[in-house]
C-alpha cells in the first residue's frame, strides 16, 4: 500500500512539473504573439491609424474654426511648436539606433525640432502676453 | 510599460486638443498655451523611458542646442517680422520629418517596425512619403522665408513650361517611392527626397509676395500632414492626433485666406499673381482724374473734428512699423472724445491675424480692433477712416468693376464713410498692381509720405 501511495505522490509531483512547464511555455508563447502582433503585424496597425487620423482631422476642423481671427497668428505659432512632436521619432533615432547614420539623423532632428518647440511656445506667449482688453 | 506610455500619449494628444480649442477666445488663450506645452513635455518626458534608448548624451545635447538656439530667436525677433519666422520654423518641421524618416530607414529595429532590407511595403511607402512632404516643406518654407524677409525677390517668377515641369517632378517623386518600395534602396530613398526638395522650390518661386499669407498657411499644413505621415512610419498615435490637427488647422487658415481674396486656393499655387508695381502705377497715373493731396495740419484737424474715426491698417503699417504712432494718435483723439475703432481686413499683411498682433504689441486693446464682417457696416456712420498702410483691401473695384482682376474680393467698404484719409507713400498701385478709384473720389484726401512719418506728423499738429 505504502509503495502504491508513494508511487502516486511521485506521479502526481511528475504531472505538476509537467505543468508548471506546459504553463512556462504557454506564457512565453503568449508573449511572443503579442510582441508579433504589437510590433510587425503593419496590417491590423493601418487600419487603426487611419481612423485615428481620420477622426483626429474632423476633431481639428472644428476645434479650428472656433479659433478667433484675432488669434490666428498665436495659433499658427502653437501648431508650429506641437508639429514637433516628431521629436519622439527623433528622440529614439538619436538615443537608441544602433546605426551610426541613423543616430546622427536623429541628433539633427531632436536638435532642429528643439528650436521650433522652444522657439513656438515662446513667440505664442510673447503673443498672448501682448493682447490686453480695454482698462 | 508600452500600455502605459500609450497612455500618457494620449493625455498629450488630449492636451494638445485643449491648447487649440483655448484660442477660441484671448481670454483663455494663454490657458490654452500651458496644455500645449504640457502636452508636450509629457510626451518627450515618456519616451525617454523607452528601453529602446541605451544614450541619453546625444538627446540632451540635442535640446539643449535646439532649445537654446530656438528660445534665443524667438525672444529677440521683432514682431514685424513674424511671418518669415514661422515661414523659417515650417522649414525646420520639415526638414526634420526628413531626417526622423531616413533614421526609421537606416535603422528601423529602433522602431520595432522591421529589420533593415526587410521592411512592409506599408512602412516604405509612409516612409517615403513622410519624407517627400518634409523634403517639400522645407525648401518651399526656405523660399517663402526668403520672399518674406526680402532676400529673394517678392515678384513672381515665371518660365515657360513651369507646370508641366512640377507636374513632372512630381509624378517622378511618385514613381520613385513605388521603385523605394520594391528595391528598399538607400540610393533611392535620398533621389525621392532630392526631387520633393526641388518640387519644394519650383513650387513657391512663382507666387507674388502678396499671396504669401496663404502660402505660410499652406506650409504650415504641410508641416502637419508631415509630422502625420512619420506618425503612420513609427506606428505613434500622438503624432498621426498632432499632425492631423496641425494639418487641418493649416489648411482651414488657407481657406479663410483665400476666401479673403476670392481666388481658389488652386489659382494662388499656380502662381503668376501680381505683377510690376511701376508699370502698373504709370499706366494709373494717366488718366484726367486727380487725387485731392493734403498735408498732416488737414488730417489732424479733420480727425479732431470727427465724432467716430475707423483706422484700417495694411501691410505698409508693419514695413514702416507705424503701429506705436498710431496707437499714440488714438489715444489723443480719444482724450478728445472721439470714437476709435480698427477694422480687420482677413489677409491684411502677410499671415494670417498678422495686424491683430502688431496691434496688440502697441498696447491696443484687442476690443477695438474689429473684424471686416463685424465692422463693415459701421463705415456709413463713420466721420473719417484712416487707412493706413493698405489698399487692396479697400478698393471699391472689387464691388464695382467685373474687369477688375481683383473683383469679388470681400473688401472693407471704407469709400461709404463721411472723409476718407488714405496714407500711401506714391499714388501708385497696390501689391495686386490694380489701380484704386478710391484715390480719386471727392471725399478721399491723399496724405502722401511714410506711414509712421505722417501719422507722427499727425500727432504734432494736434498736440
Amino acid at each position: 500500500m505504502a509503495n502504491t501511495n508513494e508511487n502516486v505522490v511521485r506521479e502526481a509531483e511528475a504531472i505538476s512539473d509537467r505543468i508548471l512547464e506546459l504553463a512556462a511555455q504557454v506564457e512565453h508563447l503568449t508573449r511572443e504573439n503579442a510582441a508579433l502582433l504589437a510590433g510587425t503585424d503593419h496590417g491590423g496597425f493601418l487600419v487603426t491609424a487611419l481612423t485615428i487620423f481620420i477622426l483626429s482631422c474632423f476633431v481639428g476642423y472644428y476645434v479650428v474654426w472656433r479659433v478667433t481671427p484675432a488669434l490666428h497668428s498665436p495659433l499658427m505659432g502653437i501648431t508650429n511648436a506641437i508639429s514637433s512632436v516628431i521629436i519622439v521619432g527623433a528622440i529614439l533615432a538619436a538615443g537608441g539606433a544602433l546605426n551610426g547614420v541613423s543616430g546622427m539623423m536623429g541628433f539633427i532632428a531632436v536638435v532642429l525640432a528643439s528650436i521650433n518647440i522652444f522657439g513656438g511656445f515662446i513667440i505664442t506667449r510673447r503673443m498672448l502676453s501682448m493682447f490686453k482688453k480695454k482698462q | 510599460m508600452q500600455e502605459f506610455t500609450g497612455l500618457i500619449y494620449l493625455i498629450a494628444a488630449v492636451c494638445f486638443i485643449m491648447a487649440l480649442r483655448g484660442l477660441s477666445h484671448p481670454e483663455t488663450a494663454r490657458s490654452g498655451l500651458m496644455y500645449g506645452m504640457v502636452g508636450m513635455a509629457l510626451a518627450i518626458a515618456t519616451t525617454l523611458f523607452s528601453d529602446v534608448i541605451t544614450s541619453y548624451i546625444p538627446i540632451i545635447a540635442g535640446v539643449a542646442v535646439g532649445g537654446g538656439i530656438g528660445a534665443m530667436i524667438a525672444k529677440k525677433i521683432e514682431m514685424t517680422a513674424l511671418p518669415q519666422l514661422m515661414a523659417a520654423f515650417h522649414s525646420l518641421v520639415g526638414l526634420a520629418a526628413v531626417f526622423v524618416a531616413g533614421a526609421a530607414f537606416y535603422d528601423p529595429a529602433a522602431f520595432n517596425i522591421g529589420e533593415p532590407g526587410a521592411l512592409k511595403i506599408s512602412s516604405l511607402i509612409e516612409m517615403g512619403l513622410g519624407a517627400a512632404i518634409g523634403a517639400i516643406t522645407f525648401t518651399g518654407s526656405l523660399i517663402a522665408w526668403g520672399k518674406l524677409q526680402g532676400t529673394i525677390s517678392g515678384k513672381p517668377l515665371v518660365y515657360p513650361m513651369q507646370h508641366q515641369i512640377n507636374m513632372g517632378l512630381g509624378v517622378a517623386a511618385i514613381v520613385l517611392i513605388g521603385i523605394f518600395c520594391m528595391t528598399q534602396s538607400p540610393l533611392i530613398f535620398w533621389l525621392i527626397v532630392l526631387a520633393a526638395l526641388a518640387l519644394g522650390v519650383l513650387l513657391i518661386v512663382p507666387i507674388g509676395g502678396a499671396d504669401m499669407p496663404v502660402i505660410v498657411s499652406m506650409l504650415n499644413s504641410y508641416s502637419g500632414w508631415a509630422a502625420a505621415g512619420i506618425g503612420f512610419t513609427l506606428q505613434n498615435p500622438l503624432l498621426i492626433v498632432t499632425g492631423a490637427l496641425v494639418g487641418a488647422s493649416g489648411a482651414i487658415l488657407s481657406y479663410i485666406m483665400c476666401k479673403g481674396m476670392n481666388r481658389s486656393l488652386l489659382n494662388v499655387i499656380l502662381g503668376g499673381f501680381g505683377g510690376d508695381d511701376a508699370a502698373a502705377g504709370a499706366a494709373a497715373d494717366m488718366g484726367d482724374r486727380s487725387a485731392k493731396l493734403g498735408a498732416a495740419e488737414d488730417a489732424a484737424y479733420i480727425l479732431k473734428n470727427a465724432g467716430k474715426v475707423i483706422i484700417v491698417p495694411g501691410y505698409g503699417m508693419a514695413v514702416a512699423q507705424a503701429q506705436h504712432a498710431l496707437r499714440e494718435m488714438a489715444d489723443l483723439l480719444k482724450s478728445e472724445g472721439v470714437d476709435v475703432k480698427y477694422a480687420i481686413h482677413p489677409v491684411a499683411g502677410r499671415m494670417p491675424g498678422h495686424m491683430n498682433v502688431l496691434l496688440a504689441e502697441a498696447n491696443v486693446p484687442y476690443d477695438e480692433v474689429f473684424e471686416q464682417e463685424d465692422i463693415n457696416r459701421d463705415f456709413s456712420q463713420t466721420d473719417v477712416v484712416y487707412v493706413v498702410g493698405a489698399n487692396d483691401i479697400t478698393n471699391p473695384a472689387a464691388k464695382k468693376d467685373p474687369s477688375s482682376p481683383i473683383y469679388g474680393m470681400p473688401v472693407l467698404d471704407v469709400e461709404n464713410a463721411k472723409t476718407v484719409l488714405f496714407v500711401k507713400r506714391s499714388l501708385g498701385s497696390g501689391y495686386a498692381g490694380i489701380d484704386n478709384p478710391l484715390f480719386y473720389q471727392d471725399n478721399t484726401m491723399m496724405l502722401l509720405g511714410d506711414a509712421k512719418k505722417m501719422t507722427e506728423d499727425i500727432i504734432k499738429a494736434m498736440e
